[in-house]
């Protein structure tokens, strides 16, 4: 059991600075999801805890040991890997009880481990195969089962389900976290999948070109995003984002639409500044078809063209134009809607988010 | 005739013509070897008649007699030249199997400068034909005072070898993911404990290829070993064939049996190891 420490955490290839200056700090026992677009440094940050990369800069706590230069082995550490990098010419046991063996640990002992997290894992009936007898989701518990055979301090997971098919990867998703709750060590899990991270996470870590964005508990990041990339990354379908000028209190679109200034940030914008609007698409539905935010909702209602529909089963995705542009909106209790019929779109403006078009930081106090 | 019919005869023609074109694939590459055991049980007449004479008349075993009946009685010193052959073949292929492990690794998995030249220097060291290099080393070898010694044929071999070995190595190695020794780093292995517990097992099928290949040129090597050895001190097999030779004939029969005798411990060498060919043992390590 141990916490993590990143402190001015760097990584260059060269002269190219991939990871730059991050600080982070992870508690015991605490699940941390590193997510961000592809290529924004999750790998090489987690590679850089796990030493398998060394740091250009910085410090690496775990516990109260600084690991900077300790190599793999010594930062008693487990990784499952994206490629799950199985032993090919070991057994499952084999693969599970590695550590253990050159560990130097009695043949007792290792059977012992590893029939008991083959148990955790439901692998008994594969011991004795060989990876390459194995489906994907059985490799996949067998790394995971590698991983806490030998009790860690720390797991790190670099996209451990990315391989897997959507319906797997949402069983393996529930597993990883009873695992959590049974197991009870610190995690840093990395995944580009937004869901993964807030479904898994007790905090979201938010990277993006090889900075932190933000870093909160899931419906932090969720409800108050820092920035507009935070706003877009996090949330499905996307947020609305819009470009719009402030103007005689109102925010006025390209095509000069206008939405009323919404009341928390009456105080916080000035007349002529240029901001983003952003708002998710459960809080702009077609009238009568979204969930009403109660006492404090400021609903706006304007009668809009619908462009696309995407019909989900429960709900339907609806595309409707507005201000030039197509807005998402989600529509509960789904009737039937054609390109080209009109709907009354219902902005709940109490739920909205607002930018600095400059620095695409919150308006948010 | 319907189509599915007709399929199938297309099927079966095609069928039949590969097995066919199989055939006389084999039989062209395995007749020399048959002409040469057949040559060494029949009389030299019978040998050099015109036209051949295919199916042999008598055979006998008295050139395999002969040969190891002692100096003298037309025999000549096999054992020593199968020795000599033995300790400088395996000895070279040993070394020459080491530097390439660790060469071809390092190609495999280090980045450094001048990598792709010093790669092109190696191959390109093979492109010069063995006897243009004789006479150089014969120079070289007389100064140092190592020619006819098996140190002497066993460094020129290693230098033979290596940018093979190097090469074929290197390409085995590239196919474990850098993924599998990484994982076994974690799993409290060190850099010298993940080779061997991990990328070496998943890479020897390819190094014991490497081996098979090293040792056969070793073996059957003869432009640079017949200039560099002298006397039955380092004489090799290959070179041990020009004893049948004498200013105006050649017992034809003779150097077939000493080929044969060549050939017996090659094959049985590369049968043991075909064994450990095992390909697509890295299937399976990662997703796929
Ligand atoms: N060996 C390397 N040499 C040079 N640049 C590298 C190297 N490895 C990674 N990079 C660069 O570092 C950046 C971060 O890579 P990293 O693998 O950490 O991305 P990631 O966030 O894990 O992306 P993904 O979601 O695609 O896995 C990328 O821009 C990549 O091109
Ligand atoms: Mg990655």
């Amino acid at each position: 059991m141990a916490t993590v420490s990143l402190k001015n955490l760097v990584k260059k290839y060269g002269h190219l600075e991939v990871v730059h200056a991050i600080n982070l700090d992870v508690e015991d026992r605490e699940f941390v999801a590193l997510v961000g677009p592809s290529g924004c440094g999750k790998s090489t940050t987690l590679r850089m805890i796990a030493g398998l990369e060394p740091i250009s800069g910085g410090h690496i706590h775990i516990g109260d040991r600084e690991v900077n230069k300790l190599p793999p082995r010594q930062r008693n550490i487990s990784m499952v890997f994206q490629s799950y990098a199985l032993y090919p010419h070991m057994t499952v046991a084999e693969n599970m009880g590695f550590s253990l063996k050159i560990a130097g640990k009695s043949q007792d002992e290792i059977s012992a481990a590893v029939a008991d997290a083959a148990r955790t894992l439901g692998l008994e009936e594969l011991l004795e195969r060989r990876p390459s007898q194995l489906s994907g989701g059985q490799r996949q518990r067998v790394a995971m089962g590698r991983a806490i055979v030998r009790h860690p301090d720390v797991f790190l997971f670099d996209e451990p389900l990315s391989n897997l098919d959507a319906k797997l990867r949402m069983q393996m998703r529930t597993e990883i976290k009873k695992l959590h709750a049974k197991v009870q060590s610190t995690v840093i899990y990395v995944t580009h999948d937004q869901v993964e991270a807030m479904t898994l996470a007790d905090r979201i870590v938010i990277m993006r070109d090889g900075h932190i964005e933000q870093v909160g508990p899931p419906e932090e990041v969720f409800r108050r995003p820092a920035s507009r990339f935070v706003a877009g990354f996090i949330g499905s379908p996307t947020m609305n984002l819009h470009n719009a000028v402030v103007g005689a209190g109102k925010l006025v679109f390209a095509n000069g639409d206008t939405l009323p200034l919404p009341q928390q940030f009456r105080d916080r914008v000035t007349e002529g500044q240029k901001v983003i609007f952003g708002l998710r698409p459960d809080d702009v539905y077609p009238a009568g078809h979204g969930i009403h935010s109660g006492e404090a909702a400021e609903v706006h209602s304007v009668e809009v063209p619908v462009s696309l529909t995407e019909p989900l089963g429960n709900e339907t995705l609806v595309f409707a134009e507005f201000a030039g542009q197509d807005w998402i909106s989600r529509m509960l209790n789904p009737k039937i809607l054609r390109m080209g019929d009109r709907i009354k779109l219902s902005f709940d403006l109490s739920q909205s988010h607002l930018f600095d078009a400059a620095t695409e930081k919150s308006l948010r106090g | 005739m319907n189509e599915n019919q007709a399929n199938d005869l297309k099927k079966m023609l095609l069928k039949f013509g590969h097995l066919l074109g199989l055939f006389i694939a084999m039989t062209i590459i395995c007749l020399p070897g048959f002409w040469i055991v057949l040559s060494s049980l029949r009389p030299t007449v019978e040998i050099m008649a015109k036209p051949p004479v295919w199916i042999p008349q008598s055979l006998s075993f008295d050139a395999y007699i002969a040969m190891f009946s002692g100096v003298g009685q037309g025999g000549i010193p096999v054992l020593d030249y199968f020795r000599n052959s033995i300790i400088i073949s395996v000895t070279s292929t040993v070394i020459a199997l080491a530097i390439g492990m660790a060469g071809g690794y390092a190609f495999a998995r280090y980045q450094f400068r001048g990598k792709t030249a010093i790669f092109l220097g190696f191959m390109l060291t093979r492109t010069v034909p063995g006897i243009a290099l004789s006479l150089p080393l014969f120079f070289v070898f007389a100064r140092l005072g190592i020619i006819d010694t098996h140190f002497g044929l066993i460094i020129a071999y290693v230098a033979l070898n290596v940018p093979f070995t190097v090469w074929l190595i290197d390409g085995f190695f590239r196919q474990v993911p850098r993924d599998l020794a990484e994982a076994a780093q974690i799993d409290g292995c060190t850099r010298w404990q993940a080779f061997w517990q991990v990328e070496f097992p998943l890479a020897r099928s390819g190094i014991a290829s490497a081996g098979i290949f090293a040792f056969l040129i070793s073996w059957n090597e003869f432009a640079l070993a017949s200039q560099l050895t002298r006397s039955t001190n380092s004489k090799t097999l290959p070179v041990g064939l020009l004893d049948y030779t004498s200013e105006f004939t050649i017992d034809w029969r003779g150097m077939c049996a000493l080929a044969v005798v060549m050939i017996i411990p090659a094959l049985t060498l590369t049968f043991i190891v075909q064994k450990h060919l095992v390909s697509g043992l890295t299937s399976g390590a990662v997703k796929g």
